[in-house]
């Protein structure tokens, strides 16, 4: 086992079909596009639930089977229904990362302080208001931990969608596996972890951006 | 004119919170509910802007039911002051301070201008608006609350323990400046404290609860005071009421003698001490204007090593004594 297959000049040819940093172009495309859709489906839902209180069994459950589910089998349960194709693979990856973001934005909002929200109901905030700018900016911290997490789950889990036969850095390791290519596996999970480390820093460096100040002062 | 009329709140699993209760909460006078926890003032105080509803009864502002307003519009009409001030902290106190003006349609800009001139009315220096809520100590957080409640100069202001959060130095400071506020601007406030004596000192009318959320009596301070209506009431306003009841009257009236040799003065007439021996001078212990209340002279007269109180005039200048036993007929002359 040697580091070659990553060194070698030749894999990092951007024209080249299934070179390092087309993989890595098309596992990136998969990680974002199930962030996003999961995003829509899950932030709704848990500031729904966190904001009105109910339905909280609903949160706390998503997130515990959401935990247990196997990513690999359902991507060849929604195989198996759907035929091949980018569907059935962003399915299984936004499933992943639902849970984490519904739970964190519901729990965000539990956690905050009431009488600050009952503050701002009583200087005559309507509840959309109340909402978008009280419980959401201060809910920020523990929402970001929780999209966070749910990135790092999925940029790992995305190699799923080379075991059936699309891109991504997936690629490296299943190909690799299939000729003993070890040099190229090694590749490919350091390409995988070097890209969660990198994006987590990224999503780091915005939540620094968006938090307000005000939820950083250590009393 | 807030108006209670007939107000019953019983909460759902809970007993009875408010029990029939009516009232009337004069325009441009502070009317503070007190009474012991658990006695329905917070609730009582938040079925005026809504935040509760009554079981039954109605609360009336100006003659308008409450219950018949879009709630949004009637609390930005109504300034809300809670206890630990429940500022936004994710907002500068600038931010907190032009809240309700923007909700009302002014622009952030427009807002803002017209924060930074109430911060000064509250007295906070303009280098605390940029702040965060927690780079402040409990007093100025207290005050931000204050400039976030009227910034958008209600006619109404409900208090919820505004002053409790502080320690009672610098409540009796935020005390000066709330009365001195209130004289500017006349708002007509509802406070809730279970501190009487809080209530006695800023309210023009009191309103004592009992448990169970019964009104036990109205009145101005110098009422309950003077007549207690029941045995609770007496209790609830101390055992020291009659030296209290002396805060509310000055030393306008109150005869004094000529300032005897005893008391040594300096080169400017201002009073130094009482000479009690032949190199033996004490500390007179304070003075006191005319325009200062019987309490205070009382307190001097108690103090002072020759149980004698010292008025002083404009200038601090030594123009009289009272000895306590003349304060004491004076009292008793004006009670017969
Ligand atoms: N949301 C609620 N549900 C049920 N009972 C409640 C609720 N809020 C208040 N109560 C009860 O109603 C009664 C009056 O409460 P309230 O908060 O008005 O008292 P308070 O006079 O403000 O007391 P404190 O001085 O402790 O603040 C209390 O017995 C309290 O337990
Ligand atoms: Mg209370």
């Amino acid at each position: 086992m040697n580091l070659d297959y990553l060194f070698d000049a030749a894999h990092w040819e951007f024209g080249t079909s299934g070179s390092i940093p087309q993989l890595l172009l098309s596992h990136l495309w998969y990680v974002v596009l199930a962030l996003a859709i999961g995003t829509v489906i899950a932030l709704p839902i848990g500031l729904y639930i966190g904001h009105t209180g109910r339905g909280s069994f609903i949160a706390i459950n998503a997130g515990n089977a959401g935990r247990s589910l196997p990513t690999l089998g359902l991507l060849m349960l929604m195989v198996t229904l759907l035929g091949l194709g980018l569907l059935p693979v962003l399915i299984a990856l936004t499933v992943l990362v639902i849970p984490p973001i519904l739970t964190s934005a519901y729990a965000g909002l539990r956690s905050l302080d009431q009488r600050v929200v009952d503050a701002a109901r009583g200087v005559g905030m309507r509840p959309w208001q109340v909402l978008t700018r009280v419980e959401l900016p201060m809910a920020l911290p523990v929402l970001m931990s929780g999209f966070r997490s749910a990135a790092l789950q999925v940029v790992a889990t995305a190699t799923v969608a080379a075991a059936v036969g699309l891109g991504g850095l997936g690629r490296l390791l299943i190909d690799g596996l299939a000729v003993n290519d070890y040099s190229r596996v090694l590749a490919g999970a350091i390409v995988v972890a070097v890209l969660a480390v990198l994006l987590d820093l990224v999503l780091a460096f915005a939540q620094r951006w968006i938090v307000s100040p005000g939820l950083r002062v250590s009393r | 004119m807030i108006t209670f009329d007939d107000v019953v709140k019983v909460y759902p699993g809970g007993g009875t919170a408010v029990d029939h209760v009516s009232l009337e909460l004069p325009t441009g006078k502070t009317t503070v509910f007190v009474g012991p926890s658990g006695c329905g003032k917070t609730t009582s105080l938040r079925m005026i802007n809504r935040m509760i509803s009554p079981t039954s009864g109605r609360v009336l502002i100006d003659g308008q039911d409450v219950a018949g307003q879009d709630e949004a519009l009637l609390r930005r009409g109504i300034g809300y002051v809670i206890q630990h001030a429940g500022l936004f902290p994710h907002r500068t106190v600038l931010d907190n301070v032009a809240t309700v003006p923007v909700l009302l349609g002014k622009t952030r800009r427009e807002a803002r201008a017209a924060a930074l001139e109430l911060l000064e009315r509250v007295g906070l220096a303009p280098e605390f608006a940029k702040r965060y809520p927690a780079q402040l100590s409990g007093g100025q957080q207290q005050r931000v609350g204050v400039a976030r409640a009227l910034a958008a100069d209600p006619p109404v202001m409900l208090m919820d323990e505004p002053f409790s959060a502080v320690d009672p130095v610098v409540r009796e400071q935020l005390h000066r400046e709330f009365l001195r506020l209130q004289q500017d601007l006349g708002k007509t406030i509802a406070m809730v404290t279970h501190d009487i004596d809080e209530a006695i000192k800023l309210g023009d009318v009191v309103v004592i609860f009992r448990q169970g959320g019964v009104v036990a009596q109205v009145g101005t301070p110098q009422e309950l005071l003077a007549d207690p209506a029941d045995e609770f009431v007496a209790e609830f306003v101390g055992r020291d009421r009659g030296l209290r009841s002396l805060s509310f009257d000055t030393a306008a009236e109150l005869p004094v003698l000529p300032v005897p040799a005893e008391l040594v003065l300096d080169e400017a007439g201002r009073p130094v001490g009482w000479r009690t021996g032949a190199d033996d001078v004490r500390p007179t212990g304070g003075t006191f204007t005319s325009a200062d209340t019987l309490r205070l002279v009382a307190d001097l007269a108690i103090l002072s090593p020759v149980g004698i109180a010292v008025r002083v005039d404009g200038d601090g200048k030594a123009d009289g004594i009272t000895p306590h036993h003349d304060l004491a007929d004076y009292l008793a002359a004006r009670r017969g």
